[in-house]
C-alpha cells in the first residue's frame, strides 16, 4: 500500500512532469491561455495516461520488444480518440478552443514516457496510481499556469471576473510570450521551493 | 634585464582605461541632447516618463540583486542607461504605473534573470518596449503632438507625402519622447563616435540598408531614415556591447539584417514601425555571428583554420 502511495504522489511534486521533469512542454505552452483550458488539457491527458498505462502494463509480457513503441502509440492513440470524440459530443466549445491539441495527446512525451519507464516494467496497480498522479500533477501545473496567465491577461479566473469589465490587464499574458515567461518563473519559484526542502 | 618580469597570460594584452561606468557614462552624455529635446518638445511627459523609468530600473536592480544574495552593481551605470533608454522610446501620454512596469520588466525579465550584465542575449530596454507594446498596444500607440498634448498621427502613419522632412528632422512632430528630433540623435551619436563609445560599422550598416531598400521598392529614402525609431535605434539601441556582435564582420552583417527587417515590416509587415523588432531578432542571431565571422587566429595558415 505504501508503495502505490508513493507511486501516485511522485508525479505530483517530486517527478511533477512540467516543474520538475519538464516534459510535454508544448501543450504547456500552447493552450494554458485560461484556467478552464489548462485543466481541461490536463484531465484529458490525466484520463490517456491512466487507461493507457494500465492497458500497457497489462500487455507488457505479449508486446514484443523491438516493435513496443509503435504497439504503445496505437494503444495511447486508441484512449485520445476516445477523449476526442467525447469532447466533441458532449463539451464541443471546449474542442473547438484545445482544437488540434487533444489528437496531439498521442505524441505527449509524458504519456509515452510512462508507459515506457513505467508500466512496461510494473504491475496494473501501480500503473495505474503512477498514471493518476502524474496526470494530476500535470493537471494542477496546467491550472496554475492557466489561471495566472487568465488572471493578469484577462482579468479573469476560471470565467469568473476580477477586475471590471474594460480595465487595462496585460494582453502579452494571453499571448506566446506570457505563456513562456510565467513558465519560467513558475519553474525558478519551484527550484527554489525543492532547494529548501533539500536543505532543511 | 635580469629583474625584468617576462608574465605569460592568455589575451587580451592591450590594455584600455575603459571601464563599464565609463562608458555608460559616455552615453547618458551622448543622450543629453535627446532628453533636452524631448522636454522641450514634450514637457513635463519627458520629464514624467524618464524620471519614473530611471528610478524603477535602478530600483528593479538593487531589490532583485538583493534578494539573489548578489553584489549590488547599480553603480555601473547599466540599469540607469536602460532606464533612461526605456523613457525615451515610449509615447508622451504612456501612465505612469506602465512606464514604471515596463521598465522593472526590462530590468528584471530583460537582464536579471539571464544573470545580470553582459548576460542578457537581448537589450533591456527594447524589450521592455516589446513587453508594452505587446501588452497595452493602446497606449502604446497613443501618439500626441509636441507642446500641446492632442492626439496626433505620426509620421510613419501618415505616409511620406504628407510628412515635412525639416519637422521631422528637428522633431516637432508625433512620436516616441526621444525619438522625433533626428538632430539631437545625431549630436548624441557623434559625441559617441568621438569618445570610440560607438562603432560607426552598426549605424551605417542600418541606415544604409534602409535608403538602399527604399530606393529599390520607390519610396523616399530621407523619410524612411528620419521617421519613427530608425536613427534612435541604430545609434542608441543596436550598438549596445552587449547585445551586438564583437566582430567587424559580424557588425557589418548585424546592421544590414537590421535595416532589411526594419523595412520589410514597415513595407509589407502589420506594424508601422519595425526596428524594435528588427533589433531584438538580430539581437538572438549575435551568438550566431560572433561565431560565424571568428576571425582567423593569428599565425594559423588558411587550411589549418578550417
Amino acid at each position: 500500500m505504501a508503495s502505490l502511495w508513493k507511486d501516485f504522489v511522485r508525479g505530483l511534486w517530486e517527478e511533477n512532469p512540467t516543474f520538475r521533469i519538464l516534459i510535454g512542454l508544448c501543450p504547456t505552452l500552447a493552450v494554458t491561455t485560461s484556467a478552464i483550458n489548462g485543466m481541461s488539457m490536463g484531465l484529458a491527458t490525466a484520463f490517456v495516461l491512466i487507461c493507457s498505462s494500465a492497458l500497457i502494463s497489462l500487455l507488457k509480457r505479449l508486446i514484443p520488444d523491438k516493435v513496443r513503441i509503435p504497439a504503445y502509440i496505437i494503444v495511447i492513440a486508441t484512449f485520445v480518440t476516445i477523449v476526442d470524440l467525447f469532447m466533441n459530443a458532449y463539451l464541443p466549445e471546449l474542442h473547438q478552443v484545445l482544437g488540434l491539441f487533444i489528437p496531439l495527446i498521442v505524441v505527449n512525451c509524458i504519456v509515452l514516457g510512462r508507459a515506457e519507464a513505467f508500466a512496461s516494467k510494473n504491475t496494473v496497480i501501480a500503473s495505474v496510481f503512477d498514471g493518476l498522479g502524474m496526470g494530476l500533477g500535470f493537471t494542477w501545473a496546467l491550472t496554475l499556469l492557466g489561471s495566472i496567465r487568465e488572471i493578469l491577461g484577462a482579468g479573469s479566473v476560471f470565467g469568473y471576473r476580477l477586475l471590471p469589465e474594460g480595465a487595462t490587464t496585460f494582453g502579452i499574458m494571453s499571448l506566446p510570450p506570457g505563456g513562456f515567461i510565467t513558465l519560467g518563473i513558475l519553474i525558478a519559484v519551484m527550484n527554489m521551493i525543492a532547494n529548501r526542502q533539500k536543505a532543511s | 634585464m635580469e629583474d625584468m618580469k617576462l608574465i605569460v597570460a592568455p589575451s587580451p594584452h592591450i590594455r584600455d582605461t575603459d571601464r563599464t561606468e565609463k562608458i555608460m557614462f559616455s552615453v547618458l552624455i551622448a543622450l543629453l541632447p535627446v532628453l533636452v529635446a524631448s522636454i522641450y518638445l514634450f514637457r513635463w511627459d519627458a520629464v514624467r516618463l524618464v524620471l519614473l523609468s530611471a528610478g524603477a530600473a535602478v530600483a528593479t536592480e538593487a531589490i532583485f540583486q538583493r534578494l539573489r544574495n548578489k553584489p549590488i552593481t547599480i553603480g555601473d551605470g547599466s540599469a540607469l542607461v536602460t532606464g533612461v533608454l526605456l523613457g525615451l522610446i515610449v509615447p508622451p501620454s504612456l501612465p505612469s504605473w506602465m512606464i514604471i512596469i515596463g521598465s522593472a520588466f526590462a530590468v528584471a525579465i530583460g537582464k536579471q534573470v539571464f544573470g545580470g550584465l553582459g548576460h542578457n542575449p537581448f537589450n533591456p530596454a527594447l524589450v521592455g518596449r516589446a513587453f508594452l507594446t505587446a501588452s497595452f498596444a493602446v497606449a502604446m500607440t497613443n501618439w500626441t503632438a509636441p507642446f500641446d498634448a492632442i492626439s496626433a498621427a505620426t509620421p510613419l502613419a501618415l505616409g511620406a507625402a504628407r510628412s515635412n522632412i525639416p519637422n521631422l528632422f528637428f522633431g516637432t512632430v508625433a512620436g516616441s519622447l526621444g525619438e522625433t528630433s533626428a538632430v539631437a540623435i545625431l549630436i548624441g551619436g557623434i559625441y559617441l563616435f568621438y569618445k570610440g563609445a560607438l562603432d560607426y560599422r552598426i549605424p551605417v550598416g542600418i541606415l544604409g540598408t534602409v535608403v538602399a531598400m527604399s530606393l529599390l521598392t520607390g519610396q523616399d529614402p530621407v523619410f524612411h531614415l528620419l521617421a519613427g525609431s530608425v536613427l534612435f535605434g541604430a545609434v542608441f539601441m543596436a550598438t549596445d556591447p552587449v547585445t551586438s556582435p564583437i566582430t567587424v564582420g559580424g557588425r557589418w552583417i548585424f546592421g544590414i539584417g537590421i535595416g532589411l527587417i526594419i523595412m520589410l515590416i514597415r513595407i509589407w509587415g502589420s506594424y508601422p514601425d519595425g526596428v524594435t523588432f528588427a533589433i531584438l531578432l538580430m539581437n538572438a542571431a549575435t551568438p550566431l555571428l560572433n561565431r560565424w565571422t571568428r576571425p582567423r587566429i593569428y599565425g594559423q595558415g588558411v587550411k589549418a583554420s578550417e
